[in-house]
Protein backbone atom coordinates (compact mmCIF):
# COMPACT_ATOMS: atom_id res chain seq x y z
CA UNK A 1 0.00 0.00 0.00
CA UNK A 2 1.16 3.55 -0.72
CA UNK A 3 1.52 6.61 1.48
CA UNK A 4 -0.87 7.60 4.19
CA UNK A 5 -3.44 9.69 2.37
CA UNK A 6 -5.84 10.41 5.17
CA UNK A 7 -5.12 10.37 8.89
CA UNK A 8 -7.98 10.71 11.34
CA UNK A 9 -6.67 11.49 14.81
CA UNK A 10 -8.79 11.16 17.94
CA UNK A 11 -11.86 12.88 16.51
CA UNK A 12 -14.56 13.91 18.91
CA UNK A 13 -17.70 15.74 17.89
CA UNK A 14 -20.81 16.82 19.77
CA UNK A 15 -23.89 18.33 18.10
CA UNK A 16 -25.61 21.28 19.74
CA UNK A 17 -27.90 19.81 22.37
CA UNK A 18 -25.13 17.63 23.81
CA UNK A 19 -25.67 14.72 21.44
CA UNK A 20 -22.24 13.09 21.15
CA UNK A 21 -21.97 11.86 17.57
CA UNK A 22 -18.30 10.89 17.27
CA UNK A 23 -16.16 9.63 20.13
CA UNK A 24 -12.42 9.28 19.89
CA UNK A 25 -12.21 7.96 16.34
CA UNK A 26 -8.78 7.35 14.81
CA UNK A 27 -7.73 5.54 11.65
CA UNK A 28 -5.39 5.87 8.70
CA UNK A 29 -6.26 5.38 5.03
CA UNK A 30 -3.48 4.72 2.54
CA UNK A 31 -3.35 5.90 -1.04
CA UNK A 32 -5.43 3.75 -3.39
CA UNK A 33 -7.24 1.98 -0.58
CA UNK A 34 -11.00 1.46 -0.72
CA UNK A 35 -12.64 1.54 2.66
CA UNK A 36 -16.25 0.85 3.59
CA UNK A 37 -17.68 2.53 6.66
CA UNK A 38 -20.70 0.69 7.99
CA UNK A 39 -22.98 0.97 10.99
CA UNK A 40 -26.63 1.17 11.98
CA UNK A 41 -28.72 4.32 11.53
CA UNK A 42 -27.42 7.09 13.77
CA UNK A 43 -24.05 5.36 14.28
CA UNK A 44 -22.22 8.49 13.11
CA UNK A 45 -21.23 7.59 9.52
CA UNK A 46 -22.53 10.74 7.85
CA UNK A 47 -21.15 12.96 10.64
CA UNK A 48 -17.75 11.32 10.18
CA UNK A 49 -17.85 12.08 6.44
CA UNK A 50 -18.79 15.71 7.13
CA UNK A 51 -15.86 16.00 9.55
CA UNK A 52 -13.50 14.56 6.93
CA UNK A 53 -14.80 17.03 4.33
CA UNK A 54 -14.51 20.00 6.68
CA UNK A 55 -18.26 20.71 6.56
CA UNK A 56 -18.16 20.23 10.33
CA UNK A 57 -15.15 20.81 12.55
CA UNK A 58 -14.33 18.45 15.44
CA UNK A 59 -14.38 19.54 19.07
CA UNK A 60 -11.05 17.79 19.53
CA UNK A 61 -8.78 15.80 17.25
CA UNK A 62 -7.84 16.48 13.64
CA UNK A 63 -8.13 15.27 10.06
CA UNK A 64 -4.93 15.22 8.01
CA UNK A 65 -4.89 14.97 4.23
CA UNK A 66 -1.40 14.32 2.86
CA UNK A 67 -0.13 15.17 6.34
CA UNK A 68 -1.79 18.61 6.27
CA UNK A 69 -4.31 19.26 8.98
CA UNK A 70 -7.66 20.57 7.65
CA UNK A 71 -8.44 24.06 8.84
CA UNK A 72 -10.53 26.95 7.54
CA UNK A 73 -7.57 28.47 5.68
CA UNK A 74 -6.64 25.46 3.58
CA UNK A 75 -10.19 24.13 3.22
CA UNK A 76 -10.54 25.23 -0.38
CA UNK A 77 -7.29 23.52 -1.45
CA UNK A 78 -8.03 20.34 0.48
CA UNK A 79 -11.53 20.08 -0.95
CA UNK A 80 -9.97 19.96 -4.38
CA UNK A 81 -8.34 16.70 -3.29
CA UNK A 82 -11.47 15.24 -1.72
CA UNK A 83 -14.60 14.73 -3.80
CA UNK A 84 -17.81 13.91 -2.02
CA UNK A 85 -20.91 12.42 -3.60
CA UNK A 86 -24.00 13.15 -1.52
CA UNK A 87 -26.60 10.59 -0.54
CA UNK A 88 -29.31 12.43 -2.46
CA UNK A 89 -28.13 13.46 -5.95
CA UNK A 90 -30.85 16.16 -6.03
CA UNK A 91 -28.83 18.06 -3.41
CA UNK A 92 -25.85 18.02 -5.69
CA UNK A 93 -27.39 18.88 -9.03
CA UNK A 94 -28.62 22.44 -9.12
CA UNK A 95 -27.62 23.86 -12.49
CA UNK A 96 -29.74 23.97 -15.62
CA UNK A 97 -27.98 21.18 -17.50
CA UNK A 98 -25.80 18.18 -16.69
CA UNK A 99 -22.89 19.85 -18.49
CA UNK A 100 -23.20 23.02 -16.40
CA UNK A 101 -23.36 20.97 -13.23
CA UNK A 102 -20.27 18.93 -14.03
CA UNK A 103 -18.45 22.12 -15.07
CA UNK A 104 -19.39 23.94 -11.83
CA UNK A 105 -16.42 22.66 -9.78
CA UNK A 106 -13.63 23.11 -12.38
CA UNK A 107 -14.86 26.65 -13.18
CA UNK A 108 -14.78 27.59 -9.50
CA UNK A 109 -11.15 26.53 -9.40
CA UNK A 110 -10.40 29.01 -12.15
CA UNK A 111 -9.65 26.60 -14.99
CA UNK A 112 -9.95 28.00 -18.50
CA UNK A 113 -12.97 27.00 -20.58
CA UNK A 114 -11.01 24.58 -22.83
CA UNK A 115 -9.72 22.65 -19.83
CA UNK A 116 -13.19 22.76 -18.25
CA UNK A 117 -14.67 21.23 -21.39
CA UNK A 118 -11.99 18.51 -21.45
CA UNK A 119 -12.64 17.63 -17.86
CA UNK A 120 -16.41 17.59 -18.29
CA UNK A 121 -16.22 15.36 -21.38
CA UNK A 122 -13.82 13.02 -19.61
CA UNK A 123 -15.91 12.81 -16.43
CA UNK A 124 -19.13 12.20 -18.38
CA UNK A 125 -17.43 9.51 -20.47
CA UNK A 126 -16.09 7.81 -17.33
CA UNK A 127 -19.58 7.37 -15.90
CA UNK A 128 -21.06 6.66 -19.35
CA UNK A 129 -23.50 9.55 -19.65
CA UNK A 130 -21.91 11.70 -22.38
CA UNK A 131 -25.23 11.59 -24.26
CA UNK A 132 -27.03 13.30 -21.36
CA UNK A 133 -24.84 16.38 -21.17
CA UNK A 134 -27.46 18.84 -22.45
CA UNK A 135 -30.34 17.39 -20.46
CA UNK A 136 -31.79 19.06 -17.39
CA UNK A 137 -30.75 17.13 -14.27
CA UNK A 138 -34.31 17.07 -12.95
CA UNK A 139 -35.48 15.11 -15.99
CA UNK A 140 -33.04 12.24 -15.41
CA UNK A 141 -33.81 8.87 -13.83
CA UNK A 142 -32.44 8.01 -10.37
CA UNK A 143 -29.49 6.06 -11.80
CA UNK A 144 -28.64 8.78 -14.30
CA UNK A 145 -28.81 11.43 -11.58
CA UNK A 146 -26.41 9.40 -9.46
CA UNK A 147 -24.00 9.09 -12.40
CA UNK A 148 -24.24 12.84 -13.05
CA UNK A 149 -23.54 13.56 -9.38
CA UNK A 150 -20.46 11.31 -9.51
CA UNK A 151 -19.32 13.01 -12.74
CA UNK A 152 -19.74 16.42 -11.09
CA UNK A 153 -17.18 15.32 -8.52
CA UNK A 154 -14.87 13.43 -10.90
CA UNK A 155 -14.47 16.54 -13.08
CA UNK A 156 -12.53 18.11 -10.20
CA UNK A 157 -10.11 15.15 -10.46
CA UNK A 158 -10.07 14.46 -6.74
CA UNK A 159 -7.54 12.10 -5.22
CA UNK A 160 -10.02 10.71 -2.71
CA UNK A 161 -13.61 9.84 -3.58
CA UNK A 162 -16.03 9.92 -0.66
CA UNK A 163 -19.52 8.55 -1.13
CA UNK A 164 -22.48 8.58 1.21
CA UNK A 165 -24.88 5.72 0.51
CA UNK A 166 -24.14 5.58 -3.23
CA UNK A 167 -26.55 2.74 -4.01
CA UNK A 168 -29.58 4.04 -2.15
CA UNK A 169 -32.68 4.29 -4.36
CA UNK A 170 -30.99 2.61 -7.32
CA UNK A 171 -32.59 -0.22 -9.27
CA UNK A 172 -30.59 -3.50 -9.40
CA UNK A 173 -29.11 -2.87 -12.87
CA UNK A 174 -28.05 0.70 -12.03
CA UNK A 175 -26.61 -0.56 -8.74
CA UNK A 176 -24.57 -3.21 -10.55
CA UNK A 177 -23.31 -0.62 -13.04
CA UNK A 178 -22.27 1.66 -10.19
CA UNK A 179 -20.35 -1.17 -8.49
CA UNK A 180 -18.50 -1.89 -11.75
CA UNK A 181 -17.79 1.82 -12.12
CA UNK A 182 -16.42 2.11 -8.59
CA UNK A 183 -14.19 -0.91 -9.11
CA UNK A 184 -12.69 0.73 -12.20
CA UNK A 185 -11.64 3.86 -10.28
CA UNK A 186 -8.10 3.92 -9.04
CA UNK A 187 -8.93 6.64 -6.50
CA UNK A 188 -8.71 6.23 -2.78
CA UNK A 189 -12.32 5.53 -1.85
CA UNK A 190 -14.35 5.91 1.30
CA UNK A 191 -17.89 4.56 1.04
CA UNK A 192 -20.55 4.58 3.74
CA UNK A 193 -23.46 2.29 3.13
CA UNK A 194 -26.08 -0.06 4.47
CA UNK A 195 -25.75 -2.04 1.26
CA UNK A 196 -23.25 -4.51 2.66
CA UNK A 197 -23.17 -6.56 -0.55
CA UNK A 198 -21.94 -3.48 -2.37
CA UNK A 199 -19.31 -2.89 0.34
CA UNK A 200 -18.23 -6.50 -0.09
CA UNK A 201 -17.87 -6.00 -3.84
CA UNK A 202 -16.05 -2.66 -3.75
CA UNK A 203 -14.05 -2.33 -0.52
CA UNK A 204 -11.15 -4.44 0.71
CA UNK A 205 -11.24 -2.85 4.15
CA UNK A 206 -14.22 -2.11 6.36
CA UNK A 207 -14.64 0.00 9.46
CA UNK A 208 -17.64 -0.69 11.69
CA UNK A 209 -19.01 2.17 13.77
CA UNK A 210 -21.41 1.92 16.69
CA UNK A 211 -22.54 4.81 18.85
CA UNK A 212 -19.88 7.09 17.39
CA UNK A 213 -16.99 4.70 18.12
CA UNK A 214 -15.04 2.28 15.95
CA UNK A 215 -15.81 -1.27 17.02
CA UNK A 216 -14.00 -3.09 14.23
CA UNK A 217 -11.53 -2.23 11.48
CA UNK A 218 -10.14 -4.84 9.15
CA UNK A 219 -10.55 -7.04 6.10
CA UNK A 220 -14.04 -6.70 4.62
CA UNK A 221 -14.62 -10.44 4.17
CA UNK A 222 -13.63 -11.19 7.76
CA UNK A 223 -15.83 -8.45 9.15
CA UNK A 224 -18.84 -9.16 6.98
CA UNK A 225 -18.81 -12.85 7.92
CA UNK A 226 -18.61 -12.12 11.64
CA UNK A 227 -22.22 -12.76 12.52
CA UNK A 228 -21.88 -11.83 16.17
CA UNK A 229 -20.13 -8.53 15.51
CA UNK A 230 -22.63 -7.48 12.85
CA UNK A 231 -25.61 -8.47 14.95
CA UNK A 232 -24.19 -6.51 17.88
CA UNK A 233 -23.92 -3.41 15.67
CA UNK A 234 -27.45 -3.58 14.27
CA UNK A 235 -26.29 -5.10 10.97
CA UNK A 236 -26.46 -8.52 9.39
CA UNK A 237 -24.38 -10.70 7.11
CA UNK A 238 -24.74 -9.59 3.45
CA UNK A 239 -27.37 -11.47 1.47
CA UNK A 240 -24.76 -12.89 -0.88
CA UNK A 241 -23.02 -14.51 2.10
CA UNK A 242 -26.15 -15.83 3.79
CA UNK A 243 -27.27 -19.43 3.47
CA UNK A 244 -29.39 -20.42 0.48
CA UNK A 245 -32.94 -19.21 1.23
CA UNK A 246 -34.49 -22.25 -0.54
CA UNK A 247 -32.45 -25.25 0.64
CA UNK A 248 -30.55 -23.69 3.55
CA UNK A 249 -27.19 -24.85 2.15
CA UNK A 250 -24.32 -22.98 3.72
CA UNK A 251 -22.48 -20.60 1.43
CA UNK A 252 -18.82 -21.22 0.88
CA UNK A 253 -16.69 -18.12 1.33
CA UNK B 1 -50.48 19.05 -6.28
CA UNK B 2 -50.31 18.44 -10.02
CA UNK B 3 -50.57 22.22 -10.40
CA UNK B 4 -47.48 22.59 -8.24
CA UNK B 5 -45.57 20.00 -10.24
CA UNK B 6 -46.72 21.77 -13.38
CA UNK B 7 -45.43 25.11 -12.15
CA UNK B 8 -42.10 23.47 -11.39
CA UNK B 9 -42.04 22.09 -14.92
CA UNK B 10 -42.95 25.51 -16.33
CA UNK B 11 -40.33 27.22 -14.20
CA UNK B 12 -37.74 24.95 -15.73
CA UNK B 13 -39.22 25.40 -19.19
CA UNK B 14 -37.80 28.91 -19.23
CA UNK B 15 -34.36 27.47 -18.42
CA UNK B 16 -34.74 25.02 -21.30
CA UNK B 17 -35.85 27.74 -23.72
CA UNK B 18 -32.82 29.78 -22.70
CA UNK B 19 -30.56 27.05 -24.08
CA UNK B 20 -31.82 27.29 -27.68
CA UNK B 21 -29.51 28.56 -30.34
CA UNK B 22 -31.54 31.02 -32.38
CA UNK B 23 -30.51 34.43 -33.72
CA UNK B 24 -31.92 36.16 -30.64
CA UNK B 25 -30.28 33.68 -28.25
CA UNK B 26 -26.91 34.47 -29.81
CA UNK B 27 -27.19 38.20 -29.13
CA UNK B 28 -24.95 39.20 -26.21
CA UNK B 29 -26.85 39.07 -22.88
CA UNK B 30 -25.80 42.58 -21.92
CA UNK B 31 -27.23 43.95 -25.18
CA UNK B 32 -30.50 42.10 -24.62
CA UNK B 33 -30.67 43.37 -21.06
CA UNK B 34 -30.11 46.99 -22.08
CA UNK B 35 -32.59 46.68 -24.97
CA UNK B 36 -35.22 45.26 -22.62
CA UNK B 37 -34.65 47.94 -19.96
CA UNK B 38 -34.86 50.66 -22.64
CA UNK B 39 -38.04 49.08 -23.98
CA UNK B 40 -39.60 48.96 -20.51
CA UNK B 41 -38.69 52.61 -19.91
CA UNK B 42 -40.27 53.66 -23.23
CA UNK B 43 -43.46 51.66 -22.58
CA UNK B 44 -43.86 53.08 -19.09
CA UNK B 45 -43.14 56.65 -20.23
CA UNK B 46 -46.29 56.89 -22.38
CA UNK B 47 -49.01 59.13 -21.07
CA UNK B 48 -51.98 57.27 -19.56
CA UNK B 49 -54.47 58.35 -22.25
CA UNK B 50 -52.07 57.56 -25.09
CA UNK B 51 -53.13 54.09 -26.22
CA UNK B 52 -52.56 54.40 -29.95
CA UNK B 53 -48.92 55.49 -29.51
CA UNK B 54 -48.19 52.27 -27.60
CA UNK B 55 -49.41 49.97 -30.36
CA UNK B 56 -46.25 49.88 -32.56
CA UNK B 57 -44.29 48.65 -29.53
CA UNK B 58 -45.99 45.29 -29.90
CA UNK B 59 -43.58 44.64 -32.80
CA UNK B 60 -40.72 44.07 -30.36
CA UNK B 61 -42.16 40.99 -28.58
CA UNK B 62 -43.48 39.72 -31.94
CA UNK B 63 -40.01 39.99 -33.42
CA UNK B 64 -38.45 38.14 -30.46
CA UNK B 65 -41.10 35.42 -30.62
CA UNK B 66 -40.47 34.87 -34.31
CA UNK B 67 -36.69 35.04 -34.44
CA UNK B 68 -36.21 33.44 -31.04
CA UNK B 69 -38.27 30.44 -32.22
CA UNK B 70 -40.22 30.49 -28.97
CA UNK B 71 -43.53 28.75 -28.29
CA UNK B 72 -46.21 31.41 -27.89
CA UNK B 73 -48.78 29.61 -25.71
CA UNK B 74 -46.63 28.75 -22.65
CA UNK B 75 -45.20 32.26 -22.54
CA UNK B 76 -48.59 33.95 -22.88
CA UNK B 77 -49.90 31.63 -20.15
CA UNK B 78 -47.33 33.15 -17.83
CA UNK B 79 -48.76 36.51 -18.71
CA UNK B 80 -52.15 35.27 -17.50
CA UNK B 81 -50.64 34.58 -14.08
CA UNK B 82 -50.13 38.31 -13.55
CA UNK B 83 -53.44 39.23 -15.25
CA UNK B 84 -55.46 39.39 -11.99
CA UNK B 85 -52.88 41.79 -10.56
CA UNK B 86 -53.02 44.01 -13.62
CA UNK B 87 -56.82 44.02 -13.61
CA UNK B 88 -56.78 44.72 -9.87
CA UNK B 89 -54.63 47.79 -10.43
CA UNK B 90 -56.65 49.18 -13.33
CA UNK B 91 -60.23 48.20 -12.60
CA UNK B 92 -60.94 51.20 -10.35
CA UNK B 93 -60.02 53.70 -13.07
CA UNK B 94 -63.37 53.58 -14.96
CA UNK B 95 -65.10 54.30 -11.64
CA UNK B 96 -63.01 57.31 -10.65
CA UNK B 97 -62.31 58.91 -14.03
CA UNK B 98 -65.77 59.55 -15.49
CA UNK B 99 -64.97 62.31 -17.97
CA UNK B 100 -65.98 61.36 -21.51
CA UNK B 101 -64.01 61.54 -24.70
CA UNK B 102 -65.25 61.19 -28.25
CA UNK B 103 -63.62 58.47 -30.32
CA UNK B 104 -65.08 58.22 -33.80
CA UNK B 105 -68.79 58.57 -33.13
CA UNK B 106 -68.75 57.01 -29.68
CA UNK B 107 -68.30 58.64 -26.28
CA UNK B 108 -66.01 56.59 -24.05
CA UNK B 109 -65.12 57.20 -20.41
CA UNK B 110 -61.48 58.24 -19.98
CA UNK B 111 -61.29 55.70 -17.16
CA UNK B 112 -61.71 52.86 -19.65
CA UNK B 113 -58.96 54.31 -21.81
CA UNK B 114 -56.53 54.44 -18.87
CA UNK B 115 -57.57 50.90 -17.93
CA UNK B 116 -56.80 49.75 -21.47
CA UNK B 117 -53.51 51.62 -21.38
CA UNK B 118 -52.54 49.88 -18.09
CA UNK B 119 -53.48 46.50 -19.61
CA UNK B 120 -51.34 47.10 -22.70
CA UNK B 121 -48.41 48.51 -20.73
CA UNK B 122 -48.38 45.65 -18.24
CA UNK B 123 -48.84 43.08 -21.00
CA UNK B 124 -45.91 44.47 -22.99
CA UNK B 125 -43.54 44.90 -20.04
CA UNK B 126 -44.23 41.47 -18.51
CA UNK B 127 -43.92 39.78 -21.92
CA UNK B 128 -40.65 41.57 -22.64
CA UNK B 129 -39.23 40.48 -19.27
CA UNK B 130 -40.30 36.85 -19.78
CA UNK B 131 -38.82 36.92 -23.28
CA UNK B 132 -35.53 38.20 -21.88
CA UNK B 133 -35.29 35.21 -19.51
CA UNK B 134 -36.50 32.78 -22.19
CA UNK B 135 -33.91 33.91 -24.73
CA UNK B 136 -31.00 34.48 -22.35
CA UNK B 137 -31.32 32.20 -19.32
CA UNK B 138 -30.97 33.44 -15.77
CA UNK B 139 -27.23 32.65 -15.57
CA UNK B 140 -26.39 34.84 -18.54
CA UNK B 141 -28.60 37.65 -17.26
CA UNK B 142 -26.54 37.44 -14.06
CA UNK B 143 -23.40 37.65 -16.19
CA UNK B 144 -24.77 40.80 -17.84
CA UNK B 145 -25.59 42.33 -14.46
CA UNK B 146 -22.04 41.65 -13.27
CA UNK B 147 -20.74 43.37 -16.43
CA UNK B 148 -22.83 46.37 -15.42
CA UNK B 149 -20.96 46.26 -12.09
CA UNK B 150 -24.04 45.30 -10.09
CA UNK B 151 -22.60 44.08 -6.73
CA UNK B 152 -21.88 40.36 -6.54
CA UNK B 153 -24.11 39.93 -3.50
CA UNK B 154 -27.23 41.21 -5.32
CA UNK B 155 -26.62 39.07 -8.38
CA UNK B 156 -26.07 36.02 -6.20
CA UNK B 157 -29.24 36.82 -4.29
CA UNK B 158 -31.17 36.88 -7.56
CA UNK B 159 -29.70 33.59 -8.76
CA UNK B 160 -30.19 31.74 -5.50
CA UNK B 161 -33.75 33.03 -5.11
CA UNK B 162 -34.49 31.77 -8.61
CA UNK B 163 -33.03 28.37 -7.71
CA UNK B 164 -34.73 28.37 -4.30
CA UNK B 165 -38.17 28.55 -5.90
CA UNK B 166 -37.81 25.06 -7.29
CA UNK B 167 -36.53 23.69 -3.97
CA UNK B 168 -39.53 25.26 -2.23
CA UNK B 169 -42.03 23.94 -4.77
CA UNK B 170 -40.52 20.43 -4.61
CA UNK B 171 -40.75 20.35 -0.82
CA UNK B 172 -44.33 21.70 -0.85
CA UNK B 173 -45.44 19.10 -3.38
CA UNK B 174 -43.88 16.27 -1.30
CA UNK B 175 -45.60 17.52 1.86
CA UNK B 176 -48.96 17.99 0.16
CA UNK B 177 -48.75 14.49 -1.29
CA UNK B 178 -48.02 13.02 2.15
CA UNK B 179 -50.89 15.05 3.65
CA UNK B 180 -53.48 14.24 1.01
CA UNK B 181 -52.74 10.51 1.22
CA UNK B 182 -53.66 10.56 4.89
CA UNK B 183 -56.53 13.03 4.59
CA UNK B 184 -58.84 11.53 1.97
CA UNK B 185 -61.76 13.62 0.78
CA UNK B 186 -60.27 16.90 1.99
CA UNK B 187 -59.85 19.79 -0.35
CA UNK B 188 -56.57 21.54 0.29
CA UNK B 189 -55.03 21.62 3.72
CA UNK B 190 -57.19 22.12 6.78
CA UNK B 191 -56.54 25.42 8.53
CA UNK B 192 -55.80 23.65 11.83
CA UNK B 193 -52.50 22.41 10.40
CA UNK B 194 -51.50 25.57 8.50
CA UNK B 195 -49.16 26.64 11.28
CA UNK B 196 -47.27 23.38 11.65
CA UNK B 197 -47.30 22.83 7.87
CA UNK B 198 -45.62 26.17 7.20
CA UNK B 199 -43.18 25.69 10.07
CA UNK B 200 -42.11 22.25 8.89
CA UNK B 201 -41.92 23.50 5.31
CA UNK B 202 -39.51 26.28 6.32
CA UNK B 203 -37.32 23.88 8.29
CA UNK B 204 -37.31 21.34 5.45
CA UNK B 205 -36.42 23.89 2.79
CA UNK B 206 -33.72 25.39 5.02
CA UNK B 207 -32.28 21.92 5.50
CA UNK B 208 -32.41 21.20 1.79
CA UNK B 209 -30.97 24.60 0.89
CA UNK B 210 -28.20 23.98 3.43
CA UNK B 211 -27.30 20.67 1.77
CA UNK B 212 -27.29 22.24 -1.69
CA UNK B 213 -25.08 25.04 -0.36
CA UNK B 214 -22.71 22.52 1.23
CA UNK B 215 -22.41 20.66 -2.05
CA UNK B 216 -21.63 23.98 -3.79
CA UNK B 217 -18.99 24.79 -1.19
CA UNK B 218 -17.40 21.38 -1.57
CA UNK B 219 -16.95 22.12 -5.24
CA UNK B 220 -15.06 25.32 -4.62
CA UNK B 221 -17.93 27.85 -4.61
CA UNK B 222 -16.70 31.13 -3.19
CA UNK B 223 -19.68 33.40 -3.63
CA UNK B 224 -19.59 33.91 -7.39
CA UNK B 225 -21.29 31.94 -10.11
CA UNK B 226 -18.76 31.36 -12.85
CA UNK B 227 -20.69 30.32 -15.92
CA UNK B 228 -17.82 30.03 -18.34
CA UNK B 229 -19.28 32.37 -20.95
CA UNK B 230 -16.80 34.91 -22.05
CA UNK B 231 -18.39 36.28 -25.16
CA UNK B 232 -17.40 39.70 -26.43
CA UNK B 233 -19.87 42.28 -27.68
CA UNK B 234 -19.62 42.27 -31.46
CA UNK B 235 -20.57 44.90 -34.04
CA UNK B 236 -23.70 42.87 -34.84
CA UNK B 237 -24.79 43.06 -31.17
CA UNK B 238 -24.16 46.78 -31.16
CA UNK B 239 -26.18 47.20 -34.34
CA UNK B 240 -29.03 45.19 -32.81
CA UNK B 241 -29.09 47.56 -29.84
CA UNK B 242 -28.89 50.68 -31.99
CA UNK B 243 -31.71 49.59 -34.28
CA UNK B 244 -34.06 48.87 -31.42
CA UNK B 245 -33.15 52.08 -29.58
CA UNK B 246 -33.80 54.00 -32.80
CA UNK B 247 -37.15 52.26 -33.29
CA UNK B 248 -38.24 52.81 -29.68
CA UNK B 249 -37.23 56.49 -29.81
CA UNK B 250 -39.14 57.08 -33.05
CA UNK B 251 -42.21 55.35 -31.61
CA UNK B 252 -41.90 57.48 -28.49
CA UNK B 253 -41.58 60.79 -30.34
CA UNK B 254 -44.06 60.24 -33.16
CA UNK B 255 -47.48 58.67 -32.82
CA UNK B 256 -47.08 56.33 -35.80
CA UNK B 257 -50.66 54.95 -35.94
CA UNK B 258 -51.97 58.54 -35.94
CA UNK B 259 -49.59 59.53 -38.74
CA UNK B 260 -50.63 56.50 -40.81
CA UNK B 261 -54.25 57.35 -40.14
CA UNK B 262 -53.70 60.96 -41.29
CA UNK B 263 -51.91 59.84 -44.43
CA UNK B 264 -54.71 57.45 -45.34
CA UNK B 265 -57.58 59.77 -44.48
CA UNK B 266 -55.69 62.57 -46.29
CA UNK B 267 -55.37 60.40 -49.37
CA UNK B 268 -59.05 59.43 -49.21
CA UNK B 269 -60.20 63.03 -48.68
Amino acid sequence: MGNNKLIIKKLHFTYPGEHIAIKDISFVISEGESVGIIGANGAGKSTLLMLIMGILFPNTGEVLVDNRSINKKNLSKIRQQLGMVFQNPDDQLFMTSVYEDVAFGPRNYGLDEVEVENRVEKALAMVGISHLKDRSPFKLSGGEKRSAAIASVLSMEPEVLIMDEPTSALDPKSRRKLIQLLNRFKHTKIITSHDLDMVLDTCKRTIVIKGGRIVADGNTKEILTNDELLDNCGLEVPLSLQNCPVCGTKKEI
Amino acid sequence: MSTLKNSLYHLRLLDDLGKHNSFIHKVHPLIKLITTVFYLAVVISFERYDVSGLLPLIFYPMFIFLLGELPITPILKRLLIVAPLIIGIGIMNPLFDNSKVLIGNIYISRGWITFLSILIKCGLTVTASILLVATTGINRIAEALRMLKVPKIFVLQLLLTYRYFSVLIEEVSIMIRAYSLRAPGQKGIHRSVWGSFTGILIIRTFDRAQRVYQSMNLRGFRGEYINGYNSKITFKDFLYLMMWCFFFTIVRIYNIPLIIDRIFTGVIN
